[in-house]
């Protein structure tokens, strides 16, 4: 106990500050739809700054898990932290929190608008000065590789090039947390090299915490540094990347990364 | 067959030397369905959002009963107000009735349903799909409903379309409520059924012409509209 104080522990203005380690605290969060529980899980600590891979077969619960995370959804039961902070449904604070997460979903859905104005959306939302909004846009179409899109409507883009656009439109608003749900399953081999590339450059230039959800098991190898495996709804392993490939701990995690699961 | 041969060459005489009586009777008929329907779009567009934004199994009474109104026979329309706005109505001390306020009212009741239903159908589709999307970029609430409504503009723009093309090829409702009465409440339609009795087939034919190319014109823009709205 006091050696954790000790490494959360920063100096400011002279005083100690305890600093929380962890970006996420679940406790004993449920969540059922129409009687039916989905997701169920005891305790869960996502830490700060990692990339986390979240594998497991289809059903597991584990877009239910981001939802949750990214507050689109109200669990059923237990309690949500963010930043030490308890979620509550109603106010103001909830958006406030909110606004330093995004997610991306696996189809991305853009605005019947110019790309620049998609991009920009999240800004605007915060009330960003026109001159630092249009700055940050072309820096954040320019990352993703295509500026030369950015009075295009966005709905005239391929599916890779929309993905794209997407993942921009997330960066462009530097969040302490990118949840990402299956952002390259519809994408051919070249885009999903160039949205990973993207999602880890994110990660090291600005600490990002990232949760990806993938069904490919060797882009969560490529790219996490910590695996949570569910299944049937539970969390069943956690670890490193590493020990989950090479040493997991529980059959059905066996079972799933060497492609021999039935369900 | 000579006779409509006749008529037909009379009638375009007639919209071609822009014959005063004929001009009236187009632009009064163009002046009562456009305040009618950019009356029942300021009431209908919200309210169609509103009820589109809501889910679905708390609407549904509502919206059955909206459906039914998209088909209200012009003529009950037409009863409704009368009864309204005749003497012994709750509104006769106002006399309205045979004035083009009244038909312009009755039009209005006739686009609100057609316009408020077509609206919530295309806020719903949105709405599933942009809520989301807008929510995780840190839109507010204000921003997320705002957002909602103009993803769905396309199809809202075609609702409208389509409640102006219903109000100006009506003449049930205006014939009860406007009563045809020359240089004042009378109509495209209702002149053209007026004139058909009284023999006076180039008349008639002319704003049959004049109707049709209307229509012609509101159906371009409807499939541009939903043309595009496809294309997306
Ligand atoms: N809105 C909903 N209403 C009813 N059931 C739902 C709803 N959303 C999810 N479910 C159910 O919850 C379970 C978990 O769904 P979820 O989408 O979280 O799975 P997943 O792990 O993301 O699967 P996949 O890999 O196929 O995306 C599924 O059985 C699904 O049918
Ligand atoms: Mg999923």
């Amino acid at each position: 106990m006091h050696l954790l104080l000790i490494h959360c522990c920063t100096e400011f203005k002279g005083r100690c500050v305890i600093i929380n380690p962890f970006v996420y605290q679940l406790e004993d969060i449920s969540k059922s739809y129409e009687g039916k529980k989905v997701l169920s899980v005891d305790k869960l600590d996502i830490e700060k700054g990692k990339i986390y891979g979240i594998i497991g077969p289809s059903g597991a619960g584990k877009s239910t898990l981001l939802r949750i995370l990214n507050f689109l959804e109200p669990p059923s039961h237990g309690n949500l932290f963010f930043n030490g902070m308890t979620v509550t449904k109603a106010g103001k604070h909830v958006l406030d929190m909110r606004r330093k997460m995004t997610m991306v979903f696996q189809r991305p859905i853009l605005f019947d608008t110019s790309v620049y104005n998609n991009v920009k959306y999240g800004l605007a939302a915060r009330g960003y000065a026109k001159k630092d909004i249009t700055k940050l846009t072309s820096n954040a179409l320019d990352e993703v590789g295509l500026t030369e899109f950015t009075n295009r409507n966005a709905r005239s883009l391929s599916g890779g090039e929309a993905q794209r656009i997407a993942l921009a439109r997330a960066m462009v608003l530097k969040p302490e947390v990118i949840l990402l749900d299956e952002p390259t399953s519809n994408l051919d081999p070249a885009n999903v090299a160039i949205v990973e590339k993207i999602t880890k450059r994110l990660h090291e230039k600005q600490g990002t915490t990232v949760i990806m959800v993938t069904h490919n098991i060797f882009q969560a190898q490529r790219i996490a540094e910590e695996i949570l495996f569910f299944f049937k709804g539970k969390l069943i392993e956690r670890g490193s990347t590493d020990k989950i490939f090479n040493n997991p701990q529980d059959d059905r995690t066996g079972a799933f990364i060497n492609g021999e699961m039935i369900y | 067959m000579v006779e409509i041969w006749a008529g037909l060459v009379q009638a375009t005489k007639l919209i071609i030397d822009l014959d005063t009586e004929l001009l009236a009777i187009v632009f009064l008929s163009l002046k009562v369905s456009i305040a009618a329907v950019i009356t029942a779009a300021l009431i209908g567009i919200p309210l169609g959002a509103f009820l589109g934004m809501r889910p679905p199994v708390s609407v549904r009474w509502l919206e059955k009963l909206i459906n039914t109104l998209m088909g209200l026979p012009p003529v009950v329309a037409g009863l409704v107000i009368y009864l309204l706005l005749s003497n012994k109505g709750p509104l006769g001390p106002m006399e309205l009735l045979f004035t083009p306020m009244a038909m312009i009212t009755a039009q209005t009741v006739l686009a609100i349903p057609i316009i408020t239903g077509l609206t919530l159908v295309a806020v719903r589709d949105k709405h599933k799909e942009i809520k989301d999307t807008a929510v995780t970029l840190g839109a507010s609430q204000q921003m997320v409903i705002w957002t909602i409504i103009r993803e769905a503009k396309r199809a809202i723009m075609a609702a409208v379309v389509a409640g102006f093309g219903r109000v100006v090829a009506e003449v049930g409702a205006v014939m009860m409520v406007g009563g045809n009465i020359q240089g004042n409440t009378r109509v495209m339609t209702t002149a053209i059924v007026l004139e058909t009795r009284k023999g006076n087939f180039q008349f008639a034919l002319g704003l049959g012409i004049i109707l049709l190319i209307i229509a012609f014109i509101i159906n371009s823009l409807l499939y541009r509209i939903q043309g595009e709205v496809r294309n997306n």
